[in-house]
């Protein structure tokens, strides 16, 4: 995630005139040092490794081949970039996506339950902000449980969550959707709690003259004042959503999933394979981040943002 | 300040209707006082006041003398803490419920997410008013204050004076016979003021409503109204009231007429009376 797509709403240029505008650049030069230090840590880390394997072999290596063979081990310390691209080529757009090696299946699989929770910790989230906006109680009971939620590693709740489902019955999709609820509810209550406050005070008194009631103040004016702060915690909820969805599938040993993947990987030393699940995850977030921007920006243009 | 809660009780004692019906707000003894953590400030203090049906009524008074306040009362947007006060012939809390007046804040107040006609229909919306209807009025109402043509245009498109034209036509479209005034040109510079001070005026002679008005500015107050309320701080109180009898078609001229300077010169005094002008 970029801080770009954290950035408070507000009006930007579109993404072709951004690109064009010289933002194309600096994202280039980014992208080459990353790249450079990639290949560069990959020297380094896997070098000592080469090494060994060239005095097993009892031959004569010079520099070249040192570096060549550090790019291209099966199970290196850390796999160059084109080989983490060469086994995202080879899982996602050679393999069938119904083939249980295909990372397409792996990714909807994590992808579903991510939506899933996504779309029930939103729910959860502006209903708590509702209610804590409205009831002066439950801001007082709720506020500390919420915050003090987030507190917890998500990685010590994940196994009990599992856990306590499945005894019930309960398997699969919903535990990891729970997971990503518990996380990504989070940011969207603490938004619309701050954004159904933003009516400033002659807005409310105007509403007050008319002897509007509760509902209609709701609907007329807290609710579209909140929506630029929903969609500012819609983007942080998505991705956090993601990172549920794959911790849920960790401790459960998963057979589908890129969590399972990932999984797999460390167990069999897969690294190429770790990485390309990592790749995939991070490609997904950034997709659902640049989606939910998209619906803002559609939606607050209709409510009249300035372009 | 006391924070507002969001439904108060009526706070007086609803007194008989004025005799002749034709009284539209009336005040006796009133005083409103806000508890604060430095002690209590002393809004309004024996506030007395008559306003008739179709007058034009200004409060003037330098900041903190309770000109907003003693508004915001009438409104039932503040609690009284002694005396009466009527609206209509009610309790102000009534007058809020049976949506007697419409109100015009310092700032326009729009809702930046609604096209301007539909900013102006917001009223109506709340009150139930059926769709046709609603877009009939905002026509109306907006070609009243000249806006013809800018309804589907969102607030950020109008200039400042152009969005509190837009607040205006909200405040009227639902027909209240009285009109609420907080400053609502003290942000805008003096050309444009002049000219919606006209337009005021002339909207005022179409629709015979009753206006109260607040402002700062004693050219703007003796231009206006009927009957100016001149007020000063430390308790906010009345120090006189002046009626004018000018005719009600003015024009900006009418500034430079000796009966205008006379006005204004016992606006000063009456300033001046309530230590408006000490350090």
């Amino acid at each position: 995630m970029t801080t770009d797509a954290l950035a408070a709403p507000g009006s930007r240029p579109g993404w072709l005139s951004r690109l064009f505008a010289g933002r194309g650049g600096p994202i280039a030069v980014v992208v080459l040092a990353i790249l450079t230090l990639w290949y560069a840590g990959a020297v380094y880390l896997n070098a000592p490794g080469m090494i060994d394997a060239f005095e097993r072999e009892k031959r004569a290596w010079s520099t070249a081949e040192l570096i060549e063979g550090t790019w291209s081990q099966d199970r290196p310390l850390l796999p160059a970039p084109h080989q983490v691209l060469v086994e995202m080529k080879k899982t996602i757009l050679d393999k069938p996506i119904t083939s249980k090696r295909s990372l397409v299946f792996h990714a909807w699989v994590t992808l579903s339950s991510t939506l899933l929770g996504f779309a029930i910790g939103t729910g959860l989230g502006i209903v708590l902000a509702v209610g804590i906006v409205h009831v002066r109680t439950l801001e007082k009971s709720l506020m500390p449980w919420i915050i003090s939620s987030q507190t917890i590693p998500i990685l010590a709740i994940a196994p009990m969550v599992v856990v306590v489902l499945g005894a019930i019955g309960l398997r699969g999709l919903v535990p990891k959707a729970i997971i990503s609820t518990y996380l990504c509810f989070f940011p969207v209550t603490i938004g619309m709690v701050k954004g159904l406050r933003s009516p400033d005070l002659l807005q409310m008194d105007l509403m007050r003259t008319y002897n509007a009631s509760r509902w209609q103040t709701f609907w007329k004016l807290r609710w579209p004042s909140s929506l630029p702060f929903l969609f500012t915690s819609l983007k942080v909820a998505v991705a956090i959503s993601l990172v549920g969805a794959i911790v849920g599938e960790l401790p459960t040993g998963a057979q589908a999933g890129l969590g399972a993947r990932l999984l797999a990987g460390s167990y069999y030393g897969q690294t190429i394979q770790i990485w390309s699940a990592l790749l995939t995850a991070a490609a997904l977030a950034a997709a659902m981040v640049g989606l939910v921007g998209l619906t803002e920006r559609f939606v607050l243009r209709r409510m009249g943002a300035r372009p | 300040m006391t924070p507002l809660p969001l439904q108060s009780e009526p706070t007086a004692p609803p007194e008989p209707a004025a005799g002749d019906g034709r009284r539209v707000v009336q005040a006796r003894d009133l005083t409103l006082t806000f508890q604060t953590a430095d002690g209590p400030v002393y809004a309004l203090s024996n506030i007395d006041l008559d306003i008739e049906q179709g007058d034009f009524v200004s409060f003037i008074g330098p900041s903190g003398c309770g000109k907003t306040t003693l508004l915001r009362a009438i409104a039932d947007l503040e609690h009284l803490s002694g005396g009466t006060l009527t609206v209509n012939g009610v309790s102000p809390h009534q007058a809020r419920l049976n949506r007697d007046y419409g109100y015009v804040f310092q700032a326009p107040a729009l809702y930046p997410w609604r096209s301007i006609e539909r900013n102006v229909t917001l009223p109506l919306e709340i009150m139930g008013v059926p769709r046709a209807e609603r877009r009939e009025r905002a026509r109306t109402y907006l070609d009243l204050v000249n806006l013809a043509g800018f309804e589907k245009k969102f607030p950020w498109q109008l200039s400042g004076g152009m969005q509190q034209r837009a607040s205006i036509a909200r405040a009227l479209c639902f027909d209240p016979a009285l009109l609420l005034m907080d400053e609502p040109f003290g942000a805008l510079d003096e050309i444009v003021r002049d000219h919606l001070n006209e337009q005021l005026l002339q909207l005022w002679s179409k629709t015979g409503k009753t206006v109260v008005f607040v402002t700062h500015s004693i050219p703007e107050a003796v231009f206006l109204s009927t009957k100016i309320v001149v007020m000063s701080p430390r308790p906010g109180r009345i120090i006189d009231v002046i009626p004018t009898d000018f005719p009600r078609d003015r024009n900006l001229d009418m500034r430079e007429t000796p009966a205008f300077l006379e006005v204004a010169h016992r606006v000063r005094e009456g300033l001046r009376a309530g230590h408006s002008y000490d350090d």
